[in-house]
């Protein structure tokens, strides 16, 4: 029996291979009830995998989850009632009406028709697509599609809702949009997981994150927490010279963990402190170096310092190991 | 216990025979509606079987010497069973779109019987090939076709034909959730069923082919099909046609049903 105390999604030891490529590599995971958890990582980390387990899409080929109390696989129709899934391409009916789109999946959620009617009207209200209820998804714009297949995915009222990668393609406005729509949501006490590429986003929606690299979570915490481990700022020196990268990077290692070195753009990036008065110190010591600076700026930690600083790599380079080894079949 | 304080109805209800046919029924009225609503699906399941049977009476119908009164009453039934075999195609595209739209993934995480998305499909097909026998049979009359027998032949022999689409529709179904993209189920469907269609009794008797290609029509499950529908129209003795039929259709349906669910549980 699920209780209100008891965690919303646990994940325990899942593993899942396809052939020889392994997506998940024994990924544990507790998601409190009623909070957005935000699943962060690249391409092909393993995060669509873990979301089609969870939603009794796949089975996992070993480990357990459950979800709102149920397990995934055992009690996979329970599940399939507590939930409700938006996946990365919005599952519309573009013959459909937005009003019918949402009836329908009510509807196939066992509510009596009356209620399927009053709610599909109600959230189509909620969602600002009001205007274009009686109109055929198909004329929809990409961000309506979006919010009426987030509207459809919580007819049901679900416990547990599963956003993979709920603003993926959409431009900056709808984004904001859509994310507000998360707020309200989340605000209603909904549990949230929802994966994404953007640490912003999930910095934006989520009270707790777990980064996923290579099928494992390689790091847990709040966005709070994973930036002080970035190390709060990232300072990204532009050199004027090629020949220049070595000394300016040695001279950085002093005030950052392992600066990362982009070469073509003859750039060097070190996550600094927030402590004040860092920035003359590094310029001085530049200075002192003979390094001729072409540009200096400060960035918020995005995705790739996430990376750099838990795994010593960019985000970039893991999605290209990773199509390497499915290439060849092999897992290093 | 926090379940109580949602709306949530009877739930977990997959195992439940009416919750099975309430599903499916949902599923069936959304195909209906994209039947409506797809100007293009409703102009292929009409206009094209209504100018087949006219181009085929009126161009074609003097050069046929056929046993039947008149071409169109051998023609009517052939085109019919031609027509409903064809409908696998909606079947077959209409799942695929669906598996490749992200819709497929959405059904699968609802609460539903699992055979409700397939069970659907195939009875909206199976109601718009009704709706286009009635069509032909009606198109007929204006133009001479009779039915020589009962009232019960009369009704038999399109249901025979349709009876007879069904399993195929089922294969198809199969091939439509597992092809990679929607063109390829076109492709598939045309090169298979357009020669079995057509090297059978169909349009023209067996007798009339060349000797080598006789057997192959007079084995032809389709031929037994169209045999079988021909003379339940006529009113005469189906020669064992309406028995070899059904025994077609119930080996279809039982290398179908195990190869549609395959498809459908199949992990994409």
């Amino acid at each position: 029996m699920p209780s209100s105390s008891e965690a919303a999604i646990v994940v325990d030891g899942v593993t899942k291979s396809f052939g020889k490529v392994e997506a998940l590599r024994g990924v544990n995971l507790t998601v409190e009830p009623g909070i957005v958890f935000g699943l962060l990582g690249p391409n092909g980390a393993g995060k669509t995998t873990l979301v089609n387990i969870l939603a009794t899409l796949q089975r996992p080929s070993s480990g357990s989850a459950s979800v709102a109390g149920y397990d995934a696989v055992r009690e996979a129709s329970r599940v399939r009632s507590a939930i409700g899934l938006a996946g990365q391409f919005a599952a519309v009916d573009d013959q459909l009406t937005g009003l019918e789109n949402i009836e329908m999946v009510g509807r196939l959620y066992h509510l009596p028709g009356e209620v399927a009617k009053r709610r599909a009207r109600t959230l189509i209200e909620q969602f600002g697509l009001e205007d274009a209820a009686d109109r055929q998804a198909k004329t929809y714009s990409g961000g309506m599609r979006r919010r009426l297949d987030l509207a459809a995915a919580i007819v049901n009222e679900p416990q547990v809702l599963f956003l993979d990668e709920p603003t993926t393609g959409l431009d900056p406005r709808s984004r904001i949009e859509l994310w507000a729509v998360i707020d309200e949501l989340a605000k209603g006490g909904t549990t949230v997981l929802l994966t994404t590429q953007y640490l912003e986003e999930a910095d934006r929606l989520a009270s707790y994150i777990a980064v996923v690299d290579h099928g494992l979570v390689i790091a847990q915490g709040t966005a709070t927490e994973l930036k002080e481990r970035v190390g709060g700022r990232v300072l990204a020196v532009r050199l004027r010279d090629a020949a220049q990268i070595d000394p300016a990077r040695g001279i950085l290692q002093a005030f950052g963990d392992t600066p990362y070195v982009d070469v073509a753009a003859h750039e060097v990036t070190v996550a600094v402190g927030s402590e004040p008065g860092v920035v003359a110190e590094i310029i001085r010591a530049l200075d002192a170096g003979n390094i001729t600076v072409a540009d200096l700026q400060f960035r918020q930690p995005s995705l790739d310092d996430v990376f750099l600083a838990l795994t010593g790599r960019a985000a970039e380079e893991v999605d290209a190991e990773l199509a390497t080894a499915s290439r060849s079949g092999a897992r290093a | 216990m926090t379940t109580t304080t949602r709306t949530m109805p009877a739930a977990a209800s997959e195992g439940g025979l009416r919750w099975a046919l309430h599903d499916s029924f949902v599923m069936t009225r959304r195909n209906l509606l994209r039947y409506v609503r797809l100007p293009e699906n409703l102009v292929g399941l009409t206009v094209q079987p209504v100018m087949f049977l006219l181009l085929f009476t009126y161009v074609l119908g003097g050069a046929m010497s056929v046993t039947t009164p008149d071409y169109i009453t051998f023609l009517l039934p052939g085109i019919l069973v031609q027509t409903v075999v064809f409908g696998a195609f909606a079947t077959a595209l209409g799942l695929a779109q669906d598996a490749q739209s992200g819709l497929f993934d959405r059904f699968r995480s609802l609460p539903i019987a699992r055979s409700a998305v397939i069970v659907g499909r195939l009875t909206a097909d199976l109601l718009a090939d009704i709706f286009v026998a009635a069509l032909m049979i009606g198109v007929g009359y204006l133009i001479g076709f009779r039915f020589g027998g009962t009232l019960l032949e009369s009704i038999a022999s399109p249901a025979i034909a349709i009876l007879f689409a069904l399993p195929i529709a089922g294969l198809f179904a199969a091939i439509g959730l597992t092809a990679r993209s929607v063109e390829s189920v076109n492709v598939i469907g045309f090169v298979a069923i357009f020669p079995i269609t057509f090297i059978s009794s169909a349009f023209v008797p067996v007798e009339s082919m060349p000797g080598w290609l006789q057997p192959v029509a007079d084995n032809n499950p389709f031929t037994h099909a169209v045999n079988a529908s021909r003379a339940l129209a006529l009113g005469q003795n189906s020669d064992g046609a309406v028995l070899a039929t059904l025994i077609w259709a119930a080996i279809l349906l039982v290398i179908a049903i195990p190869l549609g669910v395959r498809a459908y549980n199949r992990p994409r």
